[in-house]
């Protein structure tokens, strides 16, 4: 079997480069692109990012790419976030004001709802993946985790999805229980950083690269 | 750090995940260990180190090119792409960064963050260009700092050769207002000596800092990591012990977590 074509969308924030490595690690060469037709060729794509939310949303519009990402989700594309990018699926975000996301999972981002006299914030660090019960990691980006693996966060805002159904996995921070990983389908979105999160990191990221196949 | 304390006990517990971070100092292809950061000691070759540092469980790593702010030389960016070409876990490069430019080159290189000192110090505002460009998350402000005569501690630039005139707490302050993300706090007076960190210079800087500091300098016996993160440091940076593997990542994690400290295992 071929390996799948991959796009990581370069919209303007972040460092792609360790994404990069870290799939080329299973052998993919993943295409960084910022043009509509590159990353509707792609079978699977990786919106990466860092800061905010609102800049995030500025980078993906000024290159016309809402829409394109929207479509390219809406036509059974498996999509994974990463961090901002994960933040971007949601409804809305709430930092420096409320703007509007790509709305492919209903739901927020607001940051952390603790001043920092319980924990810093950013949490900056490992912290681990909490399964809850009920919630099934077969056949998704964690089907090979063991319960309580640890992942590399650094983020002060959070994923709230309206639907519990979409939270694949939760983390705590301060005393605070978060939604570390959501899903929604072919959508995934990780709050972490798997290329930053050594064995398990690239544990999610094969298995994103086995759900294409299937 | 915060710090929890049980109601039956009055054994602080720490919340959250302390990170064990190894640090390489870099000078040409090898890693070095200085001794008050002068007299130079060969460890080893940088990819081999982090590759085991890796392995072995580290949280993240430092890389320190320890020549390239003193002879005004840019970061070897070949040795950098090849040390972290199979290690998955943040790192942080610093070492002569003086442009976005150079932060761009060394993130392209294999870095997640970049630590600044000597240029920091001399143009502040440098800091506050590169946390727009790159998010605060990227930035790393890096003291080096000497206890003076009389108790107040200076930070040193140009690989802890030359005075700043600077005291490192409002250094700190200053550093922490114009957007840096964390602070790696060195102690020149106890770099390469084993005998513990220096305490009150962790406590003077945690206790004005709301983002993660990084200590660094003179960890030895296990119990020298303990006194640092009491001190409220967030982060433990290692070399010589490490290096010299007087103790491993492993089993200074195990020694932590009996000590009721919560630390990632691998």
């Amino acid at each position: 079997m071929s390996s799948p074509s991959i796009a990581i969308v370069d919209y303007g924030v972040g460092n792609l480069h360790s994404l990069k490595r870290a799939f080329k690690n299973f052998d993919i060469e993943c295409v960084i692109s910022e043009e509509a037709n590159e990353l509707q060729k792609a079978q699977a794509l990786v919106l990466p990012g860092v800061g905010a939310f609102e800049a995030g949303m500025r980078g993906l519009e000024m290159r016309g790419l809402v829409e394109v990402i929207k479509g390219i989700a809406a036509r059974g594309t498996p999509l994974f976030g990463i961090c901002l990018g994960a933040q971007l699926f949601l409804t809305k975000g709430h930092e420096f004001g409320i703007f509007k996301g790509l709305d492919l999972i209903p739901g927020r981002v607001v940051r952390f709802p603790f001043s920092g006299d319980r924990e810093k914030v950013p949490q900056v660090g490992w912290n681990h993946l909490i399964q809850l019960p009920g919630v099934s990691w077969q056949d998704t980006i964690l089907s090979t985790l063991t319960p309580e693996s640890q992942v590399y966060f650094v983020h002060s805002y959070i994923l709230e999805p309206t639907e519990s159904s979409h939270i694949l996995a939760e983390s705590i921070y301060g005393d605070h229980t978060f939604a570390s990983v959501i899903r929604d389908g072919n959508i995934y979105g990780c709050q972490f950083h798997p290329e930053k999160s050594g064995s398990v990191g690239l544990k999610i990221i094969k298995n994103f690269i086995d759900l294409i196949h299937s | 750090m915060k710090v929890f304390r049980g109601i039956y006990s009055t054994k602080p517990i720490f919340m959250k995940n302390i990170r064990v971070i190894p640090l390489l100092h870099v000078k040409g292809p090898n890693v070095v260990k200085p001794v008050h950061t002068e007299a130079l000691r060969i460890v080893g070759n940088p990819k081999t180190l982090a590759s085991r540092y890796y392995q072995e469980g580290a949280d993240e790593l430092i890389y320190l090119d320890i020549v390239a702010s003193l002879y005004r030389r840019n970061l070897d960016l070949d040795l950098l792409r090849s040390v972290t070409e199979n290690i998955f876990i943040p790192v942080t490069v610093g070492g002569g960064i003086r442009t976005i430019h150079d932060i761009n080159n060394a993130l392209r290189s294999g870095a997640d963050k970049v630590a600044i000192n000597t240029y920091a110090v001399r143009h502040p505002e440098f800091i506050e260009a590169a946390a727009k460009e790159f998010g605060s998350q990227c930035i790393v402000l890096f003291i080096e700092a000497k206890r003076q005569p009389t108790g107040w501690y200076e930070a040193y630039t140009d690989g802890g050769r030359e005075h700043s005139g600077k005291e490192v707490v409002s250094w700190a302050r200053q550093a922490i207002e114009l957007g840096v993300g964390e602070i790696l706090i060195s102690s020149i007076d106890q770099d390469g000596t084993r005998r513990g960190y220096d305490v009150e210079l962790i406590e003077r800087i945690s206790a004005i800092s709301p983002i993660p500091v990084i200590a660094h300098g003179g960890a030895g016996v296990p119990e020298s990591f303990v006194a640092a993160l009491h001190a409220g440091a967030d982060a433990l940076a290692v070399s010589s012990v490490f290096h010299y593997q007087e103790t491993t990542i492993a089993s200074a994690k195990q020694y932590l977590r009996s000590q009721s400290i919560n630390v990632r295992l691998v």
